[in-house]
């Protein structure tokens, strides 16, 4: 089935996706081949902001239900490569791509793919914590209504559900109707992620969702995500390797664009095959 | 730098800000103070008894049987100044020819200071215009006029080089060895009795319809077509002028179109009122058709098309200025960008909006030029909802400045004047502090 092609509006038959094995696989610097288990798969894919080409070639397989980490240093691309799995990058006048990405087997850039309703599907949390300057109720509902579900008390199950998942109910349940700019910034940022849960997205893409956090609020978050291992396909781009090796499965680095090592994180931390992950995790260089 | 000079330099820049601001405020007081203490003095004032035979006639307001009292009460001493009248007019008879014509001349203009101070005096026609029915109704005027009566106004023009120069005769001295010398010190000495000054508070000036053009009345069909002006004006200019500014923000690609728009929005923000007027006449009225003529619904018109760069202008920066990081959380929901527009920039650039929304209603309220050739006459009464389609309205811009200038007798309603340009900045101030009261409270909510 077809989940982020948008069919309705087309009088062209619109060409069935090439699965993940039927795409010529090139040669990628990854342990990581998920096959038919891909969810999202990267091949030859390039990102660039005008001539400048951010993110190199870059052929992956994220698997599903998998978290997924991505570090490297600042501007090697990692944003640039999170941001064009839901198509954030769209945004940016001069931004093109080129190679394919697919999701679900299906084309992200596709002529016909609806980009809403891919990042229903692909949810994201930002940097900087970026609840709306609404109460904590009409924030985590927000999602669900646009989505056309209106009733009040179906959509308190929904924020109930999101705010427990994000673990951040207790605190917050006696003022669901508070300014959510009242809270502190942790706390904000485990509301994004409620806001963003409360979609049902399938890929939960997490921008460095705890720098702008103190180690507090930033062991809650990671504790968040081992509680969401398992359920959503995650990927996280961080500059803390300890945080990148606590809370993911595999790890992707980056280098100036391009995909330097894609392994299981304990390979990669403990036993990495480029040298240049190796400076880099040993703290060579930054 | 070292720290001695930085810190001069800090002063220095505090002393020059306090003192702008020192300054500012004595302009403003020099402005303000005339206008509000005259304002006021359209609705506070001293008012005679002619004042509240006028409001019984004209507005059967106030009590008539205390109002009957009190002209009894009064015409008890005028009959002794029309006894005098009687009596010298039997004298005139008398008179050798030329000696009564000379008299005749004087008494004459004795008369008219009479009637300009208490009203058509006995035997006098029934006045068509109602401004000579009633004599002075605010006391200060009467005592003005008092004057007028006791003292001839005359030119010295004996040296040519320089200006004419006034001075005052003593009617009395004119009259001396006959019958009519009594009455100057009567009248002086009576006139409180024949006027019945009173402490008067007439809020009708606001409510009241203007008669004989302003003559007497309050300003009520001024006020009401400005309101319905610079609302009628809004009513076209804020919608359009917000959908204008997310297309500009949200839509418009960047090209030479699009810069060609916005620079004539920006010029269109700068171009004087006067010409809105004459496009507002040759557009809406001469090729639109709109309306007959003048009517509110051009000049509403007109007015929409001076305030929407502004209100543009207004909005495009609002918009703008919403973090970026709104717009990425709505759409990595899965919003549309039409919905994330609708629900989230919007409403998050509201106080903005709203702000330059309510500061262009104050500037459409108070502009004159768009209005004289589109929607203003000088002396009307209040119109109907009904009519704004073909109706012109007097509004306050306008019927100050006609009032000031053009009215055939400026002079004599300086309060009406003044009472104008306080509502017209009491409207224009209490729009902007609502603007800022609005702005605070939505800011206050949106930022919990
Ligand atoms: N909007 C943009 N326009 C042009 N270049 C950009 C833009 N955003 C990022 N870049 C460039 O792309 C590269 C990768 O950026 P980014 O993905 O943000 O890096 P990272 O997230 O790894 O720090 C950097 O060199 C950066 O300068
Ligand atoms: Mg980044």
């Amino acid at each position: 089935m077809l989940m982020i092609t948008d069919v309705r509006n087309t009088s062209e038959s619109v060409p069935v996706p090439k699965t993940t094995r039927e795409i010529y696989l090139p040669p990628q610097r990854s342990t990581i081949t998920g096959g038919g288990a891909a969810h999202i798969a990267a091949r030859e894919f390039s990102v660039y902001y005008g001539d400048f080409e951010a993110v190199k070639r870059v052929s992956a397989d994220i698997l599903s239900k998998y978290v997924t980490a991505i570090i490297g240093p600042s501007g090697c691309g990692k944003s640039t490569f999170l941001r064009a799995i839901n198509r954030m990058n769209d945004l940016i006048p001069g931004c093109h791509t080129t190679g394919s990405l697919l999701f679900d087997g299906e084309d992200i850039y596709g002529k016909y793919t609806d980009e809403v309703l891919l990042r229903k599907k692909v949810g994201m949390v930002f940097q900087k914590p970026n609840p709306f300057p609404k109460s904590i109720f009409d924030n985590i509902a927000y999602g669900p209504r646009l989505h056309g579900v209106n009733d009040k008390k179906k959509l308190m199950e929904i924020v109930e559900r999101s705010l427990r998942k994000a673990a951040i109910w207790d605190e917050v349940c006696d003022r669901l109707d508070k300014n959510a700019l009242g809270l502190s910034g942790g706390q904000q940022q485990r509301l994004c992620v409620a806001r963003t849960l409360a979609v049902e997205p399938e890929v939960l893409l997490l921008d460095e969702p705890t720098s702008a956090l103190d180690p507090k609020a930033t062991a809650k978050i990671e504790d968040l995500i081992q509680e969401l291992r398992g359920s959503y396909t995650i990927m996280i781009v961080t500059h803390n390797m300890q945080q990148a090796s606590r809370v993911s499965d595999s790890t992707m680095f980056f280098y100036e664009g391009i995909l330097v090592e894609h392994a299981p994180t304990a390979q990669l931390f403990v036993n990495p095959k480029d040298p240049m992950t190796e400076d880099y995790i040993t703290g060579r260089f930054s | 730098m070292n720290i001695g000079t930085r810190k001069i330099l800090d002063r220095s820049f505090t002393a020059v800000g306090i003192g702008s601001i020192i300054v500012m405020a004595l302009a403003l007081m020099i402005v303000v103070v005339p206008i509000v203490y005259n304002g006021i003095g359209a609705v506070f004032f001293t008012g005679t008894v002619e004042h509240r035979k006028m409001l019984q006639a004209e507005f059967s307001r106030g009590d008539s049987q205390y109002l009957s009292s009190e002209v009894a009460s009064s015409n008890r001493y005028r009959a002794k100044v029309y006894e005098m009248l009687t009596g010298f007019e039997a004298e005139l008879e008398t008179m050798a020819p030329e000696k009564k014509a000379e008299y005749q001349a004087k008494y004459s203009q004795v008369r008219t200071a009479l009637q300009a101070l208490l009203g058509p005096l006995p035997g006098d026609p029934e006045p068509m215009l109602t401004r000579f029915k009633y004599g002075q109704t605010r006391w200060e005027k009467a005592e003005e006029k008092l004057h007028d009566l006791l003292y001839e106004s005359k030119w010295d023009n004996t040296n040519p080089d320089v200006m004419g120069k006034e001075y005052f005769v003593n009617r009395a001295i004119g009259f001396e060895g006959t019958s009519l010398s009594r009455l100057f010190p009567y009248i002086n000495e009576n006139l409180e009795k024949m006027l019945l000054p009173e402490f008067t508070l007439y809020w009708g000036f606001i409510t009241d319809s203007s008669v004989d053009s302003h003559f007497f009345g309050g300003i009520w069909p001024e006020i009401q077509g400005t309101f319905f002006l610079a609302i009628g004006a809004m009513l076209f200019a804020f919608p359009l002028g917000v959908v204008a500014a997310v297309y500009f923000t949200e839509y418009a690609r960047p090209g030479f179109l699009n810069s060609m728009l916005r620079s004539a929005n920006s010029t269109l923000a700068g171009v004087p009122s006067i010409v809105f007027g004459m496009f507002g006449l040759a557009f809406f009225i001469n090729t639109m058709k709109v309306s007959e003529s003048k009517s509110v619904i051009a000049g509403a018109l007109t007015l929409a098309i001076m305030i929407l760069p502004t209100i543009i202008r207004a909005s495009e920066e609002a918009i703008l200025a919403v973090p970026k990081t709104y717009r990425e959380a709505s759409l990595s929901l899965g919003s549309t960008k039409w919905n994330t527009i609708a629900t989230v920039i919007l409403p998050a650039a509201l106080p903005g909006i709203l702000t330059g929304g309510v500061i262009s209603l104050g500037r459409a309220a108070g502009e004159t030029a768009p209005i004289i050739f589109t929607a203003a006459v000088s002396v009307g009464s209040a119109i109907g909802l009904a009519d704004v389609f073909s109706s012109p309205t007097p509004a306050l811009s306008w019927n100050i400045y006609n009032l000031a200038s053009e009215h055939e007798a400026a002079t004599q309603i300086r309060h009406v004047q003044y009472g104008m340009v306080l509502a017209l900045v009491t409207i224009v101030l209490l729009l902007n502090l609502s603007a800022i009261v609005l702005r605070a409270r939505i800011s206050k909510k949106l930022k919990g």
